[in-house]
C-alpha cells in the first residue's frame, strides 16, 4: 500500500471505514511526517497529544457513518479552536486561547474530524506570500526559499507536502486559491455567504469566506458539504438548498458555457500564463463544453476597489485589538500611550500599514471619493458577472498573473505584491464560488493553476467543471521531501 | 450677569442692554430600550447586577465574534417612532462608529447614521398658554458602551461592561424648544410615550433617559439659527434646565462682548453650576461611519409595521382626548391624569369600580389631592399606592350616595392608608355613619332652639350670623356626623 500520507482524503476515509488502517496510525502517519518537516514551518500550535488521544478515542468507538471518520486535519490559525491557541499570524494575538469553537471548525468535528495543528498563515490574512507572520515565512514544498502563497500560506504547504490529508483556508482576495496554485493543489472560494464566519478571526468581512484545500477536486467537495451551512450566528450566513457536493460530483460536463473574459489578458502577462489559459481552453472543449467570448469590463478597477473596500473593513475590525481585554498588552502612561505601544508592537508592518490605508479612505473628506466610489465600482463588478452569466454558466481564467515566488523577492514592494491577486479579487468583490485546480508548471517546474468562477450558489457546476478538467489535465506533483535532508 | 432675565408664562427671554435673547434647544435623547437581551446578543440587561456578569464573547468583542440583531428592538423603536407619530423606515442601515476607549470593547459603536430606523415625527406639549408641537428629527437604534470606573482603584480604570451593547433610541428634536420649562415638557412627554409603549421605562436615576443638549442663542425675532454648543450626557432634568440657563446665559454674554461663540462640545458640572469646554469643533473625533459588513441592511415591510401599529396602546395624547369627551374633566385635569400611565390606570380603575352612579369631579379631586399629597408625602409611585384604586372608589361612592360627608371621608382616608382598608368596613366598625334621619336630626334641632332660646330670638330680630351658632352646635350633639345639608334646611324651617 502507499504511504498513508499521500492518501487523498476520499481514499482514508474508504480505508479507514473499510478497516484496514485505523485512526490513530493516520494521525500517527501525519504526525510523524510533520514531526519531520518542521524546516517548512507550516505549523504555528501543535495539537499532536491531543490528535493521537482523540483518534484512539474514535478508534475504540468508531462511528463510520460521519463523513470525516476519525480524519486528522490541521486547519490555517484564524479559525477560533477552543482551548487551542489561535493567533491569526500575530503577535497582538500570541498568547491568545478562545473559549469557542468557530462554526467551520465544529461542523468538521461534529463529522468526526480531528484537529491536528493550527497551521501559519500571514497576519490577519494579510497577504499574498505568507511573509507578513508574526511566526516567520513558511517554504513552498516545490522548492527551497519559495513562497507557498498567502495568506493561507501554511495550510498549502502543509497539504502539498503531505503534513494534512486536507485543510481548510480563508480567502478575502484570493488567500486560498493562490496559494493553491503555488503549491499545486486545489483551492475553493465558496460564494459569499455558504460558510459562517461566526468564529474566524474578521479581516474584511464583506468578502472573508472559509473554503476547503485539498489535493484533489473530490476531496473539497466532501470538505465543502461539511463547512457549508447556515448559521444563525452569522448575519451574513445564508440559507439556501446546499447540494451533497460529492455524492453529486460528475465529469459529465457536455454543453456547460464556459466564458473567456478577454478583459483578463493583462498587460505583462508572462507568456507561460497565457498559453496555460489556451491550454485550458482546450481542455474544456476536450470535456465537452462550449467555449464563449464574454467581456468584464470592469475588471481594471477591482484590485484598486479591493484595495480600499479590505483595509476599509480591516482598519475597523482590528479595533478590538486595543490591549484591554485579551491578547498583548504592552504598559503605558495612559491608556493612549498603552493603545499605542500595544498596537505598535502587537502589529506588523503590512497589518498597519492597511490599517493606515483603510483609515484613510474613511476619513471625513475622504470617504465619498474612496469608500463610496469603490462601493460604486464593486456594484459594476457584479453586475459585469451577472450580466456575463445571462450567456455562460461559468468562467475560466488562470488562477494568479505568475507562479510562486522567491521569499523576500517582493517584500518590500506591497504593490507588485498586490498584483498577485489581480485574478481572485473580482470574485470575492462579487461575492461569487471560484476554485483554483493546478494545470501545469512553468520553466522552473513550478505549479500554475486554472481558476473556474460560478454562479452564486452554483458551487455544484464549479466542482463538476474542476472535475472533469483535472482528469484530462492530470496534474502530477513533483515534490521531493528535500526539505527533509 | 447683569442682565435681567424675562419669565413670562409664554417664553424664555434674555435681556442684555437693549438686546432681548431667545433661546433655541434640541434634544438627543439616549432612551434605554426595554429589553431583556441587548441589541446584538442575548447577554442579559438587568439594571444593578454586579460588575461584568452580563457579558458576552460579543459584547466584549472576541476575536470572530459577530452581531445578531435583536428582533424584539427593533420592534421596540418601530413602536416608539409611531408613538412618535413619525415616518418608519423600510430600509434602515447599521453604521459602524469608529473611536478608541477603554469601554468601547469592539473599538466601534453600531449605530445608525444616514439611513435611521425612524424618520421625522412630533409631539405634543400640553404648555400653561397651550399646545407646543416638537418636531423629531429621527430616532435611530444604537450599542451603549461600557462604563469605566475611575474611583475605585487609586492605579488603574476599571470597565464594567454589562451595559457594553444595550440596546439605546437615540431621539433627536428639531431646534424647536424655546424655554426651560418646555425642555422639561418634553422629556416628560416623551418619558410618557415611552412609558404607556412600554419601550422605555424612563428611569433617569438609572440612566435609562440621558440627553445632549443643543444651545444657541439669538435676537427675539430672527430666523438665523445661532452657532449652538452642545451639552454632553446630562441625566436629569433640573441639569438640563440649569445647563441650559447657564449655557444661554454664557453665550449672550460673549455676543453682547463681540465675541465669537465657538462651536464645541461642553460638559455640565453639577457641583459648580456651569458649562466648560469639552473639545472643540477642530478637535472633534472623525468617527469614519460606515455601513458594518457584519450585519445586512434591516428591511422592515409594511404589514410588520401595521401588525405593530394594531397593538399600540391609548396613548397620552388620545387618551385625554377621550377622558375630556368621555368623563367631561377640564383639559387641565385630563393633562394631568394621562401624563403618567400608572395614574391614567388608576383613574380608570375609580372610574369603572364607581359604577353607574359615579362622579367624576370627585374622583379627580380625591386622585390629585389627598392621593398625590400622600404620595408625595411618602415618595411612592401610584402603582405601589397604599389605597387601592377599588377602596378609593368605595369612599367616594360612600360621599356620594350621603352615607358620610367629605370630612368624615377625610378621616376615614387616613385610616384606610393603614393596610388598604374598605372604607365601608371603617364605616361600620367607627359608627361613621351620617345621620340623614330628618325626624332624629329635627328632635335634636328641637332642644338646641329650646336650651338657646335666647339667641334664638336674636337671629330671628335679624342678628344672621348666629345661624353658624346653631349649624355648630347641632354638628356637634350629632359628634360631627350629622348631614350639614339638612341641618340647614331644617334649621332654616324652625327658626
Amino acid at each position: 500500500m502507499t504511504e498513508i500520507t499521500s492518501l487523498s482524503l476520499f481514499e482514508l476515509i474508504k480505508n479507514i471505514k473499510e478497516k484496514n488502517i485505523s485512526s490513530n496510525e493516520v494521525a500517527k502517519s501525519f504526525i510523524d511526517r510533520s514531526e519531520k518537516s518542521k524546516k517548512l514551518n507550516a505549523y504555528v500550535t501543535e495539537n499532536f497529544e491531543n490528535c493521537l488521544k482523540l483518534s484512539k478515542e474514535f478508534d475504540n468507538k468508531p462511528n463510520f457513518d460521519l463523513k470525516l471518520p476519525g480524519i486528522p486535519i490541521a486547519v490555517k490559525d484564524l479559525f477560533c479552536t477552543n482551548e487551542v491557541r489561535t493567533t491569526a499570524g500575530s503577535n497582538i494575538l500570541n498568547n491568545f486561547v478562545p473559549s469557542y469553537e468557530s462554526t467551520v471548525t465544529q461542523n468538521i468535528w461534529n463529522e468526526g474530524g480531528i484537529l491536528l495543528g493550527k497551521l501559519n498563515c500571514d497576519e490577519f490574512a494579510m497577504g499574498s506570500s505568507n511573509e507578513t507572520s508574526f511566526f516567520g515565512n513558511v517554504q513552498n514544498p516545490i522548492a527551497k526559499d519559495l513562497v507557498p502563497g498567502g495568506s493561507s500560506g501554511g495550510s498549502s504547504s502543509a497539504l502539498a507536502a503531505n503534513l494534512t490529508p486536507i485543510t481548510i483556508g480563508t480567502d478575502t482576495g484570493g488567500s486560498i486559491r493562490q496559494p493553491a496554485s503555488f503549491t499545486g493543489t486545489v483551492g475553493l472560494k465558496p460564494t459569499y455567504g455558504s460558510c459562517s464566519r461566526y468564529g474566524i478571526v474578521a479581516f474584511a468581512s464583506s468578502l472573508d469566506q472559509a473554503g476547503p484545500m485539498s489535493k484533489d477536486v473530490k476531496d473539497s467537495s466532501i470538505l465543502l458539504e461539511v463547512i457549508s451551512s447556515f448559521d444563525k450566528k452569522d448575519s451574513t450566513s445564508i440559507d439556501f438548498q446546499r447540494n451533497n457536493y460529492s455524492s453529486e460530483l460528475t465529469r459529465n460536463i457536455k454543453g456547460i458555457k464556459i466564458g473567456i473574459p478577454k478583459e483578463y489578458r493583462v498587460d505583462g502577462m508572462p507568456g507561460e500564463i497565457e498559453s496555460l489559459w489556451k491550454k485550458g481552453i482546450e481542455y474544456a472543449k476536450d470535456c465537452g463544453a462550449e467555449i464563449i467570448d464574454i467581456s468584464l469590463p470592469h475588471t481594471s478597477y477591482a484590485l484598486p476597489t479591493y484595495y480600499i473596500v479590505a483595509p476599509a473593513e480591516a482598519s475597523s475590525n482590528l479595533a478590538r485589538y486595543d490591549g484591554v481585554k485579551y491578547g498583548l498588552r504592552s504598559s503605558g502612561k495612559s491608556l493612549i500611550d498603552m493603545y499605542e505601544k500595544t498596537r505598535s508592537e502587537g502589529f506588523g508592518e503590512e497589518v498597519k500599514r492597511r490599517i493606515m490605508i483603510g483609515t484613510y479612505v474613511l476619513s471625513s473628506g475622504y470617504y465619498d471619493a474612496y469608500y463610496l466610489k469603490a462601493q460604486k465600482v464593486r456594484q459594476l463588478i457584479k453586475q459585469d458577472f451577472d450580466q456575463a452569466y445571462n450567456k455562460v454558466d461559468a468562467i475560466l481564467t488562470p488562477s494568479t498573473p505568475s507562479s510562486a515566488f522567491k521569499i523576500g523577492e517582493k517584500s518590500n514592494d506591497p504593490v507588485s505584491m498586490y498584483l498577485n491577486d489581480i485574478f481572485t479579487v473580482p470574485v470575492n468583490l462579487a461575492g461569487l464560488p471560484g476554485i483554483s485546480i493546478p494545470a501545469g508548471v512553468d520553466k522552473n517546474n513550478y505549479p500554475l493553476g486554472l481558476q473556474i468562477i460560478g454562479k452564486p450558489f452554483d458551487e455544484q457546476t464549479v466542482l463538476n467543471i474542476a472535475y472533469s478538467m483535472e482528469e484530462k489535465i492530470n496534474y502530477k506533483t513533483n515534490i521531493t521531501d528535500w526539505w527533509m535532508e | 450677569m447683569d442682565g435681567i432675565m424675562s419669565k413670562n408664562n409664554l417664553e424664555y427671554l434674555i435681556e442684555r442692554n437693549d438686546n432681548v435673547y431667545e433661546v433655541v434647544i434640541g434634544l438627543e435623547v439616549h432612551a434605554q430600550v426595554t429589553s431583556n437581551s441587548k441589541l446584538f446578543s442575548s447577554s442579559a440587561t438587568k439594571f444593578g447586577a454586579e460588575p461584568n456578569t452580563q457579558v458576552s464573547l460579543v459584547d466584549a468583542a472576541f476575536p470572530g465574534m459577530l452581531p445578531v440583531i435583536n428582533e424584539y428592538c427593533v420592534k421596540q423603536a418601530i413602536r416608539t417612532g409611531i408613538g412618535l407619530k413619525a415616518k418608519i423606515n423600510n430600509k434602515s442601515v447599521f453604521d459602524r462608529k469608529n473611536y478608541f476607549y477603554a469601554d468601547l470593547p469592539q473599538g466601534y459603536q453600531i449605530s445608525q447614521y444616514k439611513y435611521p430606523i425612524v424618520g421625522e415625527g412630533n409631539v405634543i406639549l400640553d404648555m400653561p398658554e397651550g399646545q407646543k408641537h416638537v418636531g423629531i428629527e429621527r430616532l435611530h437604534l444604537e450599542q451603549d458602551a461600557g462604563k469605566s470606573i475611575h474611583d475605585v482603584d487609586p492605579n488603574n480604570t476599571l470597565v464594567d461592561l454589562n451595559r457594553s451593547g444595550v440596546a439605546l433610541m437615540e431621539i433627536v428634536s428639531k431646534p424647536d424648544l424655546r424655554s426651560p420649562d418646555e425642555v422639561n415638557a418634553y422629556i416628560k412627554k416623551l418619558r410618557s410615550i415611552m412609558r404607556y409603549l412600554g419601550t422605555c421605562d424612563g428611569n433617569m436615576q438609572e440612566g435609562s433617559l440621558r440627553a445632549d443638549v443643543n444651545v444657541s442663542v439669538r435676537i427675539k425675532g430672527s430666523t438665523d439659527l445661532g452657532t449652538r454648543c452642545e451639552i454632553k450626557n446630562v441625566n436629569s432634568i433640573k441639569f438640563m434646565q440649569m445647563a441650559i440657563i447657564y449655557e444661554a446665559n454664557r453665550q449672550v454674554d460673549l455676543i453682547e462682548e463681540g465675541e465669537e461663540i465657538d462651536q464645541e462640545t461642553r460638559l455640565f458640572d453639577t457641583k459648580k453650576n456651569e458649562t466648560r469646554s469639552m473639545r472643540s469643533k477642530e478637535d472633534a473625533h472623525d468617527y469614519r461611519y460606515f455601513p458594518d459588513p457584519d450585519l445586512l441592511p434591516l428591511e422592515i415591510t409594511d404589514d410588520f409595521i401595521d401588525q405593530l401599529k394594531s397593538e399600540i396602546p391609548e396613548l397620552p395624547d388620545d387618551k385625554k382626548k377621550r377622558f375630556i369627551d368621555e368623563f367631561k374633566i377640564s383639559p387641565y385635569e385630563a393633562t394631568i391624569l394621562v401624563s403618567d400611565i400608572d395614574t391614567a390606570k388608576y383613574f380608570e380603575e375609580v372610574v369603572a369600580k364607581m359604577g353607574k352612579n359615579r362622579d367624576m369631579k370627585l374622583a379627580v379631586n380625591w386622585i390629585t389631592g389627598e392621593l398625590f399629597a400622600v404620595l408625595n408625602n411618602k415618595n411612592i409611585e401610584i402603582a405601589n399606592s397604599p389605597i387601592s384604586a377599588k377602596n378609593l372608589a368605595k369612599l367616594i361612592n360612600l360621599i356620594k350616595n350621603g352615607t358620610i360627608s367629605g370630612k368624615i371621608a377625610k378621616t376615614i382616608f387616613e385610616l384606610m392608608l393603614d393596610g388598604d382598608i374598605d372604607p365601608q368596613i371603617i364605616v361600620e366598625e367607627k359608627g361613621l355613619k351620617q345621620q340623614s334621619d330628618p325626624k332624629a336630626l329635627e328632635a335634636l334641632i328641637d332642644k338646641i332652639i329650646n336650651d338657646n332660646r335666647e339667641k334664638a330670638i336674636e337671629y330671628k330680630q335679624g342678628k344672621e350670623k348666629l345661624f353658624g351658632f346653631f349649624v355648630g352646635q347641632a354638628m356637634k350633639a350629632s359628634g360631627g356626623k350629622a348631614n350639614p345639608q339638612l341641618i340647614n334646611e331644617i334649621l332654616k324651617k324652625k327658626l
